[in-house]
């Protein structure tokens, strides 16, 4: 891989806003290490990179939220500090992110003016300047709003627009798009093509993060591609093509070790058939055999989260069959999927998967009660047995079993998680994102452990967004891309590159 | 790795602290010491405080309120709460009332009563379950409904005449100065100590209360727990209203006026998150205790209702207050 270095490609100008081997460190993880980024007047540049190349933790740097570790910042060639979000916005940062607050009692113009009111100079809100500022921006950016209007009268659309304004409204001169399409119609995209025009007209220089290669060839001048917290690559967009991207994005060493399996799957244990929902996934369809690690690639909101919590019983489908062991089965709830076998480990660990406040032993047995109580009345010694049994198979570090399980950290959580799951002794478990968030020690413990467990004969639904994760462990990959699976890949055909593209459409 | 290298992880013992010392550090002891300091301050304060027939006439302070305290104390660990007690009591009452005036005997009262008081708790566990109500504020509206159904019925009217065998829950005495009620109060507090402590049950209620969604993703049924906590608040409703209405000889629909927001002090002072997740049982007896010896002391010394209602909110405010700013300014 060739490395180009970012001095080559400032021939144009003088980046408004440039980052100099910035580094950011969290307890256990290095989040960016050295990074180089450069933003040019006038210019989109698109940032490129999966989940987890840091490209989030770069727009809170880049806005004051985080500090870097180490590293400059450079505006207009002079070195600077963001201490707050306040002294970037002041410095002529703004960000339009995925989910940008809003107050739906407040009119249009409160809402872009939130926090930076204009004021008349008894120092209470200066009204008829604020609206006419408000509709300048607003035709601005083409969109025709009353600046008056409650927010909570208008479409998804249109308050994403307030939401463009309301960055707008101080003063930018470098704009951050973070995914800024992903909630929009095909309509709504094409406007908000034209107004990235006219700000690049304005001279504005601009950070375009997105995933979908379509628009980033369409509208981007420049790339920029992170991996893994890494610079990988700079230069202008005409000089490559989308396979240049890909590799860009996941020619990474496989420098995981993933733990050898045999990989023969055995007798079919699940089967899926036409599972629908309205509005989430349709016609989803697989078997499932025993020993089989099966894994679920997309891009995030690609529906496969939400196809697992209608089988575990959390959402109803609106159609399709389930059948395990032969036997075709309705799962209305939870309690009814643990029943016949089949668990979910989700991927929001704090939510969903773990109950915080509860000590660590209870959380393992708490699915498990029927085993370890008698008529419905609990006996301790048992729970402690099966809680230490399991916890020490995945080989937790706790002081105690009776500590409470907020106490420990992200990666004992999840062990402690998926010992509840197994203590139920399933047939079927699915773990989503099982190792998002957690250090390299427990994820190697969490993926050996995944083996085990198949190699044991149970079988393993794996939602992950981890390309070397999905590679390394899947026997299959089903990729999903807007709610419906388009391709199925194994063996040879399972490559990072092939998974990157089915998933992106291209 | 192999399978010989993950069953040979480190041995994690159960517990650093025994449950003797877990205990002694606990709420409930804090409380323990309060009661006694009250009781203490009682006998010095009046001569006739510490003389077995009084002492005995101050359980009826506190035992039919406490009963719904415990079924409370198990929804508001749970996350919910009802605030209809009191007026499913002045419907109960009601019911049993009009049902003497049909010649009912006592076996058939209670059947209303209770069976009024499972009738309502369904009503509000339906409503909160079913369609995903807070149930504050549907008990809000049921606490009007039941009530004013009571008003309706009754006018500025009362029913008597209850039986005299019926007496008996209200005012019978088991043994000595044992009453009825107190054996009573006994008996479900340590009903209610066993099912929230002992069974699968209570645990799911803890497990409720802490994270809902973590409970039902671990298989809880979350909407069957809930039902079932609000049949229970009705039903000891209903076995308050039995006592109570026995007690007073008489129905007006006024009956246990503003029992709801006492029922939830007890359980709040008796340790129990109002935001739930966290409480005893052993700490609402406590509680309902040191409230039956405040304002019973008070009356000995003939301190007005409207004091005592002061001073019971003042108690409240400071045993919830005092732990935590004692917690601030350590930490």
């Amino acid at each position: 891989m060739q490395m180009q270095s970012p001095a080559l490609a400032s021939a144009d100008a003088v980046p408004v806003l440039a980052l100099d081997r910035v580094t950011k460190s969290f307890p256990g993880v290095t989040a960016l290490d050295q990074v180089t980024l450069a933003l040019y007047p006038g210019q989109v540049t698109a940032l490129v990179g999966e989940n987890g190349a840091g490209k989030s933790t770069l727009v809170k740097i880049l806005t004051g939220i985080y500090q870097p570790s180490d590293g400059t910042i450079k505006v207009d060639g002079a070195d600077i500090r963001f201490p707050t979000a306040r002294d970037a916005t002041r410095a002529g940062i703004t960000a339009i992110h995925q989910e940008t607050v809003l107050f739906d009692e407040l009119s249009v113009a409160e809402n872009i003016f939130l926090g930076h009111a204009p004021r008349t100079r008894l120092g209470l809100i200066d009204w008829r300047t604020m609206n006419s500022r408000a509709q300048d921006i607003l035709t601005g950016i083409g969109a025709h709003l009353n600046p008056e209007a409650k927010l909570r009268d208008l479409g998804i659309a249109n308050k994403h627009l307030v939401a463009i304004a309301r960055a707008l409204s101080v003063d930018a001169r470098v704009v951050i798009m973070d995914e800024p399409t992903a909630a929009l119609s095909h309509t709504e995209i094409h406007e908000l093509y034209e107004l990235v025009e006219k700000l690049k007209a304005q001279g504005k220089a601009i950070l375009f993060i997105s995933h979908k290669f379509d628009e980033i060839f369409r509208i981007a001048d420049r790339y920029t591609v992170f991996r893994d917290g890494q610079f990988i690559s700079e230069g202008h967009i005409r000089d490559i093509d989308e396979s240049d991207l890909v590799k860009m994005m996941v020619g990474r060493d496989m420098d995981q070790v993933f733990p050898p399996r045999d990989r023969n799957p055995g007798a079919q244990v699940m089967s899926v058939s036409g599972l629908c929902h309205p509005t989430e996934f349709d016609d989803i369809s697989f078997d499932l055999g025993r020993g089989e690690i099966l894994g679920f690639y997309g891009l995030v909101g690609a529906g496969r989260s939400e196809i697992m919590q209608a089988l575990f019983g959390i959402t109803r489908p609106s159609g399709g069959t389930v059948t395990i062991d032969g036997a075709a089965i309705t799962i209305t709830s939870p309690a009814d999927a643990i029943a016949a076998g089949l668990v979910y480990v989700p991927e929001d660990r704090g939510h969903q998967g773990a109950i915080t406040p509860l000590p660590i032993f209870q959380n393992v047995t708490l699915p498990s009660l029927g085993r370890t109580s008698r008529n419905g009345f609990l006996r301790l010694a048992e729970e402690f047995d099966l809680a230490r049994e399991y916890t020490q198979r995945l080989d937790l570090r706790a002081a105690s079993l009776d500590a409470e399980l907020g106490t420990l950290s992200g990666g004992n959580q999840q062990k402690v998680v998926i010992a509840k799951w197994l203590a139920t002794q399933p047939k079927i478990i699915i773990l989503d994102e099982p190792t998002k968030g957690i250090d390299i020690g427990s994820k190697a413990a969490v993926h050996a452990f995944m083996a085990e467990l198949a190699a044991q004969g149970l079988a393993v639904i794996m939602v992950s967004s981890e390309i070397p994760e999905v590679v390394g462990m899947s026997d299959r990959v089903i990729v999903m891309r807007e709610g419906r699976m388009v391709a199925e890949l194994s063996g040879d055909d399972l490559t990072p590159e092939k998974l990157v593209r089915q998933a992106a459409g291209i | 790795m192999s399978l010989s290298e993950h069953t040979t992880g480190r041995h994690i013992p159960d517990r650093l602290r025994s449950p003797l010392e877990a205990r002694l550090k606990s709420w409930e002891s804090l409380l323990l010491l309060v009661a006694i300091a009250i009781f203490v301050a009682n006998s010095f304060a009046s001569p006739y405080f510490l003389n077995a027939w009084n002492l005995s006439d101050a359980t009826f302070n506190f035992s039919e309120k406490a009963m719904i305290a415990f079924a409370m104390a198990l929804l508001i660990i749970a996350g919910e709460i009802d605030l209809s007690v009191a007026a499913i009591i002045a419907l109960a009452s009601t019911a049993m009332g009009a049902a003497v005036q049909m010649g009912a005997g006592t076996p058939v009262l209670i059947g209303v009563g209770l069976g009024v008081g499972l009738l309502c708790g369904a009503f509000n566990g339906l409503l909160v379950t079913r369609f995903g109500l807070p149930s504050i504020v549907v008990t809000i509206g049921t606490m009007s409904l039941f009530r004013g159904i009571s008003y309706i019925v009754l006018g500025d009217q009362a029913f008597g005449g209850y039986p005299v065998d019926f007496t008996y829950f209200g005012r019978g005495y088991v043994f000595w100065v044992i009453s009825f009620e107190l054996v009573l109060f006994a008996l479900i507090a340590v009903i209610y100590g066993i099912v929230l402590h002992k069974t699968n049950f209570g645990r799911a209620i803890y497990a409720i209360g802490n994270n809902p969604t973590g409970a039902l993703f671990s298989g809880i049924r979350v909407a069957r727990v809930k039902f079932i906590l609000f049949l229970l608040t009705g039903l000891m409703s209903g076995v308050a209203a039995i006592c109570l209405t026995s007690r007073l000889g008489s129905t007006r629909p006024s009956i246990a006026f503003g029992w709801e927001l006492e029922i939830v002090t007890m359980v709040v002072l008796g340790g129990v998150n109002i935001l739930g997740g966290s409480g005893t049982i052993p700490g609402v007896v406590i509680a309902a205790v040191v409230m039956g010896l405040v304002t019973f002391g008070l009356g000995l010394l003939n301190v007005p209702g409207i004091v005592m209602s002061i001073v019971i909110g003042a108690l409240l405010i400071g045993v919830i207050a005092l732990p935590r700013l004692w917690a601030m300014r350590r930490g």
